[in-house]
């Protein structure tokens, strides 16, 4: 998949997504959450799984995520779309 | 001498499987010191002891289950009395008369020779998850290795319990461990649930439950969070539920007669706030362990002390103290989605409160209809303990005091 130097491609996001999902989540079966499905709703993330959510998945992509930006990770497509529409900082996760 | 027994860890808990001693014969131990894990039907807890002195001997081998009270260890005030680990399996009767055992002291891990075949040396550590999906699933323990002595985690054990021919398991197929975990033995989730079963049928037999609400304005607390947390770093951002929290702590210690314990048809006032946090386990359960002086705990500080409790319920270890020492609860089921909860009290605590959704809903302030998030604040009560003006009081002060965030 081509993409920008600073820039995540999707393949690449969907992996750090599910990576920060498993570490909350290690026995979540992310091959049937549907990418339009609500994460939190479908793996019964409660407040504070989504901050480690949020925290994970920030720093393994070097892409701040503010609060304001919290609805844009409601399903996996739209979390895909935010995060290769960011900038990382370039902590070298282009190869992913 | 004193004897460090298996402590009852909250009302509902006959009995405990002693899983590992984090000290041996030799060792010091103060009053507070985590000396074994213990696993009950809810978790593994780190317990602590509540006396002091040298430890003498150990009573009891990883992988045994005993009752509440029976004494696991010895500890005196003078040198160890190093009983050879194979006098450990004796009955606790031979506390009282230790075999003349050879006296060589154990202090270079050699212990490790006679545990159980399912125990690891002391050197690596070994997740709780993990050690029961090795029970599970048949895996040793001892052949598993991880690097730079990184804890051995669930997967881990799964990757060497699955049928990879890439990795082949030097584990035999049939679970090894059927002595410490007997077929007829239910399952975590059986025994979790029957625990749970126990207490709320306790807590609905003895407690005349009262029930109290009222919806609360969270537009001031939410703003003043959001604002809050845009100028910080995601480590350090507050969700809501720590407003809710500390505002709860705050009016248990103002109202001291929901903070605290019915025990001997008579109110135990708690003396400081140790809040229970009722989290949901996955898998199901229930698990509400204390966050100690949480009224006096700084926001951060409650913040991460509850973060801190929510990841060891559900993945690491819980400290005895945690378990026993609640003298309130709070529930957030809000955050499954319900706008209201009315708890059942754990004995024997007096109250339990109940955050609901937050939800936006039209509301009016000074006499102008506008949008706001609010929740349902409820109060189940003991009406042994306290009336409904009391508990009335006592909710009006957790609303006034989430209408000034700023001062948590």
């Amino acid at each position: 998949m081509t993409h920008d130097a600073t820039t995540m491609s999707p393949d690449a996001a969907r992996a750090a997504i599910a990576a920060a999902v498993r570490r909350i989540v290690p026995d979540a079966d992310l091959d049937t959450l549907a990418d339009d499905a609500r994460i939190r709703d479908e793996l019964e993330l409660d407040s504070l799984d989504f901050l480690s959510f949020v925290e994970l998945l920030s720093g393994a992509t070097g892409i701040r995520i503010d609060e304001s930006d919290y609805p844009d990770l409601t399903t996996m497509a739209r979390a895909i779309a935010f995060l290769t529409s960011r900038e990382t900082s370039g902590d070298g996760l282009s190869g992913r | 001498m004193a004897d460090f027994t298996m402590p009852s860890l909250g009302a509902d808990m006959d009995e405990g499987t002693l899983q590992e001693w984090l000290v041996k014969p030799g060792d010091t131990v103060h009053k507070g010191d985590v000396v074994a894990v213990v696993d009950t039907s809810k978790a593994n807890i780190e317990v602590e002891s509540f006396v002091e002195g040298v430890v003498q001997q150990l009573l009891v081998e990883p992988g045994t289950t005993v009752p509440v009270g029976q004494v696991l260890a010895v500890l005196g005030d003078g040198v160890a009395a190093a009983p050879s680990p194979e006098a450990s399996v004796a009955p606790p009767v031979a506390a009282e008369a230790p075999p003349a055992a050879p006296a060589v002291a154990e202090v270079d891990g050699t212990k490790a020779d006679a545990t159980k075949a399912s125990e690891r040396p002391e050197s690596v550590r070994v997740t709780p998850l993990a050690r029961r999906l090795a029970a599970e699933l048949g895996v040793d323990l001892r052949t598993l290795t991880t690097a730079d002595g990184a804890p051995i985690r669930a997967k881990d054990v799964r990757a060497a319990a699955a049928p990879s021919p890439a990795a082949p398991s030097p584990a035999p197929p049939e679970p090894v461990h059927e002595e410490a975990r007997p077929a007829q033995q239910p399952s975590k989730a059986e025994a979790m649930r029957t625990a749970i079963a126990h207490l709320m049928s306790r807590s609905k037999r003895e407690i005349p439950h009262y029930y109290l609400s009222t919806t609360v304005d969270l537009g001031r607390a939410l703003d003043w969070l959001h604002e809050r947390n845009r100028a910080l770093d995601v480590s350090h951002r507050l969700v809501p539920a720590a407003l809710m929290l500390k505002a709860t702590a705050l009016a248990a210690q103002a109202t001291p007669a929901m903070n605290g314990f019915w025990v001997d048809n008579a109110f135990s006032p708690g003396g400081s706030v140790h809040l229970g946090i009722a989290i949901s386990l996955r898998g199901g359960g229930l698990i509400a362990p204390a966050l100690h002086n949480a009224a006096d705990l700084p926001i951060e500080e409650l913040m991460a002390g509850m973060r801190d409790l929510v990841a060891r319920a559900r993945t690491g270890r819980l400290r005895g103290s945690e378990l026993s020492d609640s003298t309130i609860t709070v529930t957030n089921l809000g955050d499954q989605g319900v706008e209201t909860v009315y708890g059942v009290i754990y004995p024997p605590q007096v109250a339990l409160v109940g955050f609901g959704r937050v939800v936006e809903r039209p509301w009016a302030v000074d006499g102008l209809i506008g949008v706001r998030p609010v929740t349902t604040l409820t109060l189940a009560g003991d009406h042994r303990a306290t009336d409904g003006f009391t508990g009335a009081r006592f909710l009006a002060d957790i609303e006034q005091r989430l209408q000034h965030p700023e001062e948590l």
